[in-house]
């Protein structure tokens, strides 16, 4: 399968208690695109993104990873295919330094085996390997300096730019950022935009949610918009930025607020 | 006042059986708590398995006692997996439960009068070591100095092969969290989700741990009733489990030599403290008898308080432990 989409989820229905917090119809993730999921507070993108990755179990439906059901698949699973997540509450291993960070990432570790981490013979080359790699990422991400520090050091925007270098590690094919640009200072997120951008041409599928609308109209190939747990609409960025649907849903979930605070032009 | 008596004593301690068998104890609480964050209370339990696994092999079946030590691992894998499997996929308090009621569980068990055929019940099992003696180079009866140290022959043998063993033990579970796996053993322990959304099946890395830190408790519980010549439920109690936290503690959780520096210092303040006490001129010894009601009974007693004051200032002054870095435990606040 090359074509056709990468993900797809049907039917896929979450409830908390009375809850509806996801009941999505029918999705389809565009391979090698960049796709942004978007959406008031409370929409259900964190919740649509835990079922898609395991994180959590769907209460019906089905999800789908190139073709191969992957519904109700553990997490770990879902990263040996190619299926990498990052946090919106960002999990920076605290005690690890930045490097062990990012060495963790590297799936298929023969040392992560009991008897084989034993014997350093076994597995000291390919940690080698894995540590050239994780130390090019490194320098993409402007964190070089930051290399043998501890991770719990590090800024809130820091800590963002490293749980992504560290899913990167994993080799993913698809990549899914649960707000990667929270918190991170505009400079930083500028070239961490770029870095976003830079994952299609590697043969990588990218699915982020982003309050930020100039960042969705700057970097997504497609937006897909969620309100209430339900998708309302969906299209280029320049469709939904006209889309009223759209900007109901965002002033409704906004109502009484200050309208400058809203994000959508 | 005898000062050359309780140095000698305490010179003894700080290297002593004791030290060697809570070292061993921590090592595997170090490799549960202090590497992947389980919170294990009744690493004693472990200790209990194995020291049953010999016992019980040696008295109810009759068996050789080198078979009982093999077994005993069996026994100590088996109660690892049978806490490990419900509680590991639950919230992190759930394991503690489960390992404290087990502790208990096997102890009462154990001593209760349907096991008796089995355990021996409250008597336990005895004189089953010899095997283990009878290999000695060393005159059992004797006592022998070194420097400072002087033990019985008997206790010189068990302090060759449990020093061997832990010096192993720890250098093995160095090598261990220097890898890989120990790696991702300390991503667990910081947090789970991110382990598990990088590839890593964070269940299976917990029950690997709970096993290895259980085995170590297993052995230490083995070279304690060898010491002891003796299977006794009732040695088994929470307040070894205690004791061994107190000791990671003190040396600091997550470092590879706490176990052992933890225990030492441990085991010889509680010796000098008890034998400094014992040996109080008549007239302070008077006034603390009418004062505190100081008596022969309540010294035990009164050494574990003393260490607990001791903890408390350690807690306040250093809380990381002896080996601990303050610039990481700082991290947990940020
Ligand atoms: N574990 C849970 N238990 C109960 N309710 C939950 C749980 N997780 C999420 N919810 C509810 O589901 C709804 C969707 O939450 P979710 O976190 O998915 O929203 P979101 O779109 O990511 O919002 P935000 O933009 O604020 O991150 C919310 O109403 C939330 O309260
Ligand atoms: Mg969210």
């Amino acid at each position: 399968m090359t074509d056709g989409p990468i993900i797809t989820a049907t039917g896929v229905v979450k409830t908390f208690g009375g809850l509806r917090a996801v009941d999505v119809d029918k999705l389809e993730i565009r391979r090698n695109k960049i796709t942004a999921l978007i959406g008031p507070n409370g929409a259900g993108k964190t919740t649509f993104f835990n079922l898609l990755t395991g994180f959590d179990q769907v209460d019906a439906g089905e999800i789908t990873l190139d073709g191969q059901n992957i519904t109700g698949t553990p997490p770990h699973r879902l990263a040996a295919k190619g299926m990498v997540r990052t946090f919106q509450l960002t999990k920076a291993l605290a005690k690890l330094s930045t490097l062990e960070n990012m060495k963790l990432g590297a799936l298929h570790q023969r040392g992560e085996k009991f008897w084989q981490a034993l014997i350093p013979g076994l597995w000291t080359r390919q940690e080698r390997d894995i540590e050239a790699r994780a130390e090019a990422i490194l320098q993409r991400f402007n964190l070089t300096h930051m290399r043998d520090e501890f991770a719990g050091t590090m800024s809130g925007g820091q800590r963002k730019l490293l749980e992504m270098a560290r899913a990167l590690m994993t080799d993913p094919r698809v990549v899914m950022l649960d707000e990667p640009m929270a918190g991170v200072n505009p400079a930083l997120a500028q070239s961490l935009l770029e870095l976003i951008k830079m994952l299609p041409a590697e043969g990588r599928t990218v699915i982020f949610v982003e309050h930020n609308m100039d960042v969705v109209q700057e970097i997504s190939d497609w937006v897909v918009v969620m309100a209430e747990g339900r998708i309302i609409a969906q299209g280029t960025p320049a469709e939904i930025k006209s889309n009223k649907a759209v900007v109901d849903a965002y002033l409704g979930a906004h109502h009484g607020e200050d309208l400058s605070k809203v994000e959508l032009a | 006042m005898d000062w050359g008596f309780i140095f000698e004593r305490s010179f003894s301690a700080m290297i002593g059986p004791e030290v060697v068998v809570y070292a061993i104890a921590a090592v595997g609480l170090n490799v549960h708590f202090g590497y992947t964050g389980l919170m294990n209370f009744g690493q004693v339990g472990f200790m209990a398995a194995g020291a049953y696994g010999v016992g019980v092999t040696v008295y109810w079946l009759e068996w050789n006692f080198w078979i009982g030590i093999l077994f005993s691992f069996v026994y100590v894998a088996v109660l690892a997996l049978l806490l490990g499997l419900p509680t590991l996929r639950l919230r992190a308090d759930y394991l503690s439960l489960v390992t404290i009621a087990a502790s208990e569980t096997i102890r009462l068990l154990a001593r209760s009068r349907v096991m008796k055929p089995y355990t021996g019940g409250v008597e336990g099992v005895n004189q089953f070591a010899g095997p283990f003696y009878d290999l000695s180079p060393f005159e059992l009866g004797k006592f022998y100095s070194f420097g400072p140290f002087k033990y019985l022959g008997r206790d010189v043998w068990v302090l060759v092969v449990g020093w061997t063993l832990l010096i192993l033990i720890t250098l093995m579970v160095r090598q261990l969290m220097r890898s890989p796996w120990g790696r991702t053993l300390r991503a667990i322990r910081e947090d789970e989700d991110a382990a598990r959304a990088l590839g890593k099946n964070a269940y299976f890395f917990k029950m690997q741990s709970l096993l290895l830190g259980g085995m170590i408790g297993g052995v230490a519980g083995v070279i304690q009733v060898i010491q002891k010549a003796s299977v006794q439920a009732d040695t088994f109690n929470p307040v070894i489990t205690f004791t061994i936290w107190t000791i990671l503690i003190v040396g600091g959780p997550g470092r590879i030599w706490s176990p052992i520096v933890g225990s030492s210092i441990y085991w010889t303040l509680i010796v000098f403290i008890e034998n400094t006490l014992r040996q109080l001129p008549p007239g302070v010894r008077s006034t603390l008898e009418d004062t505190v009601q100081l008596s022969d009974f309540n010294i035990a007693m009164l050494r574990f308080i003393l260490v607990g004051l001791g903890l408390l200032l350690l807690a306040r002054f250093r809380p990381q432990g002896i080996f601990g870095s303050r610039e990481e435990m700082a991290l947990d606040r940020r």
